[in-house]
């Protein structure tokens, strides 16, 4: 056929509202107070983000929860040279296993350093908070390099 | 804090987004719709037709041939009233979307039904497509604005019941 090929974009797009349950429930509404809270298991482990189960045992987690962070220590990241359009930033960053200050567990965020350089498994990060939180991961905007922190 | 300000659900979006290109019979079929024509294919091997036209057989899983002409005509196998509105659909509730055995056709195509009244909807009624002002017509399903009825007698269960 002498005509160009058709083509066309296609986009497939559905927001899922998601019920959290108690234990995310209280983890979310606590983003949206400006607190990272963590839940221990019986073991006495501090999980964060919080789980129903220890994850190591299967058994129940408990009543006690605390207040974990805001600074913590990048255990892990992946550095994303050219974010796409949903991506958290608009610059590159680095998706990163943050382990908080209080917690025995990572949490998957963003850290936030300009450039890749200046990424470091071991150093120190802080939150930063977005200006209106709602309760949601992204109340957090991003973990940034701690000032004066270092490295663990 | 109180119960009720308690964070109960979050929304989680999801989205893809792709560079659809599709294939010959696709193409032939779209480029049609552009001239205001529908074409199906049809299977050599159980000679079933077929439209939209993907370019295979789904009962024999062998190419299809040919160009056949469809009716922009057909009768009602099966429809749905929507009641539930969705962010990307300006359409206003109540709606109906039902299948349509077009005329020349063996497979039911998906369709809006308008310029009726809901509950006067029916299992075998005949529509027909309306179609936008052919200075608008591309090469996509939306030359067709929707189906409407007819007024032709309803075709009989037992003549499209192999077709649903």
């Amino acid at each position: 056929m002498a005509d160009e090929l058709l083509s066309a974009p296609h986009v497939l797009e559905y927001d899922y509202r998601r019920s959290l349950g108690d234990t995310l429930s209280r983890f979310f509404t606590g983003l949206r107070d400006r607190e990272i809270l963590g839940v221990k298991t019986k073991a006495g482990r501090v999980l964060v983000p919080p789980a129903e189960y220890d994850p190591e045992t299967g058994e129940a987690t408990t009543e006690d929860w605390s207040a974990v962070g805001p600074e913590g220590v990048v255990k892990s990241w992946a550095w994303v040279a050219e974010p796409l359009g949903r991506h958290p930033l608009d610059r590159p960053f680095a998706f990163a296993l943050i382990q908080l200050d209080g917690a025995d567990t990572a949490l998957t965020h963003v850290v936030d350093t300009g450039d890749e350089s200046a990424m470091q498994t071991g150093m120190r990060v802080t939150a930063k908070w977005a200006d209106e939180t709602v309760g949601a991961i992204r109340d957090i905007v991003a973990f940034v390099p701690t000032p004066g922190g270092g490295s663990a | 804090m109180s119960d009720s300000d308690r964070i109960e659900s979050i929304v989680t979006p999801t989205r893809t987004e792709y560079d659809y290109t599709p294939g010959p019979s696709a193409q032939r079929s779209l480029r049609a719709l552009a001239e205001g024509r529908l074409i199906g294919e049809t299977c050599p091997s159980c000679n079933q037709v077929y439209y939209p036209p993907s370019g295979t057989c789904a009962r024999c899983g062998v190419a299809t041939e040919g160009e056949v002409e469809i009716a922009d005509k057909g009768t009602v196998t099966t429809y749905a009233i929507v009641r539930v509105p969705s962010d990307n659909i300006d359409l206003e509730l109540p709606y109906c979307t039902a299948h349509i055995l077009l005329d020349g056709s063996d497979i039911p195509f998906f369709g809006l039904i308008q310029e009726c009244v809901w509950d006067e909807v029916r299992i075998g009624m005949r529509v027909e497509a309306v179609w936008l002002p052919e200075s608008e017509w591309g090469p996509g399903a939306e030359n067709i604005k929707y189906f409407r009825p007819t007024g032709e007698p309803d075709v009989p269960f037992e003549q499209f019941k192999e077709h649903i």
